[in-house]
């Protein structure tokens, strides 16, 4: 794997796990969500929310970027880390117990990820950028 | 209810995925330089099928925040791990991507993986 491959990776799984992170805590301490869409924007008063909604915008621009030269086949079971990562987020900041069959589950997930990860990231033929498409 | 929204999920999560890799396929790779970034991430907001891929992450966003309404976490996240599959299998089919045994293998391995979690 190209060091740029890893790296994006492993930011588009840090925003995905830490806006998540984020967004759940901001959204224990707010008003519970109710059908009207008050609620929804009341919900961004908390600096919480507003800091996982900007993280999550992240994690879909990493990911396009990620997109731009990684299949989605890869794409999909390599940035599936961050289900890991989770778990062990709620082990250590939230105190959650971790039961046998998601340690089981945690496993898994980390073998799909090895496995994946060595194959090449993209495998069609690469698009000649268009002009002007690309990064100065 | 419960799998009316499972469906809306799943769907709405493929369609997304299979946009933006099909739109980003078509990019070309982006290159990371400074500066030039913002302008980049700019012009793919011109993209229609980017904006579509948004709105259907946002649909599917919504839909499982409704099913969290209706279901249990321990029900909502093994529905999802559905996607890895069927992905993996559009992915060959649509976007010609050659899946190769290791990746089925490793798709396979995550989605039971995801499917455990909620044990």
């Amino acid at each position: 794997m190209r060091p740029k491959t890893a790296l994006t990776a492993a930011a588009v799984v840090a925003s995905n796990v830490l806006g998540n992170f984020c967004l759940s805590l901001g959204l224990k301490q707010a008003a519970p969500l109710t059908a009207s869409p008050l609620s929804y924007l009341s919900a961004f008063l908390s600096p919480w929310v507003v800091l996982g909604v900007a993280l999550l915008i992240l994690w879909m621009l990493t990911r396009v970027a990620l997109l731009s030269w990684a299949d989605l086949s890869f794409v999909l079971p390599v940035t599936a880390a961050g289900y890991v990562l989770t778990a062990l987020m709620g082990k250590m900041f939230l105190a959650e117990q971790i039961g046998p069959a998601r340690w089981a589950g945690t496993l898994l997930i980390v073998a799909g990820v090895a496995l994946v990860s060595v194959t090449p990231p993209r495998t069609t033929r690469a698009a000649r950028p268009a002009a002007g498409e690309s990064a100065r | 209810m419960k799998w009316a929204l499972v469906g809306v999920i799943v769907f709405s999560t493929i369609v997304s995925d299979l946009l933006q890799s099909y739109e980003m396929k078509r990019h070309g790779e982006i290159h990371f330089r400074r500066g030039g970034l913002p302008r980049v991430f700019g012009r793919l907001c011109l993209r229609w099928r980017l904006l579509l891929a948004v709105l259907f992450l946002a649909l599917s966003f919504f839909a499982f925040m409704k099913l969290l309404t209706v279901a249990d976490l321990t029900f909502a996240v093994p529905a999802t791990a559905a996607t890895y599959v069927f992905e993996t299998v559009l992915a060959r089919l649509l976007l010609k991507e050659q899946v190769s045994g290791r990746r089925w293998a490793g798709a396979g391995l995550v989605a039971c993986g995801v499917a455990f979690l909620a044990l």
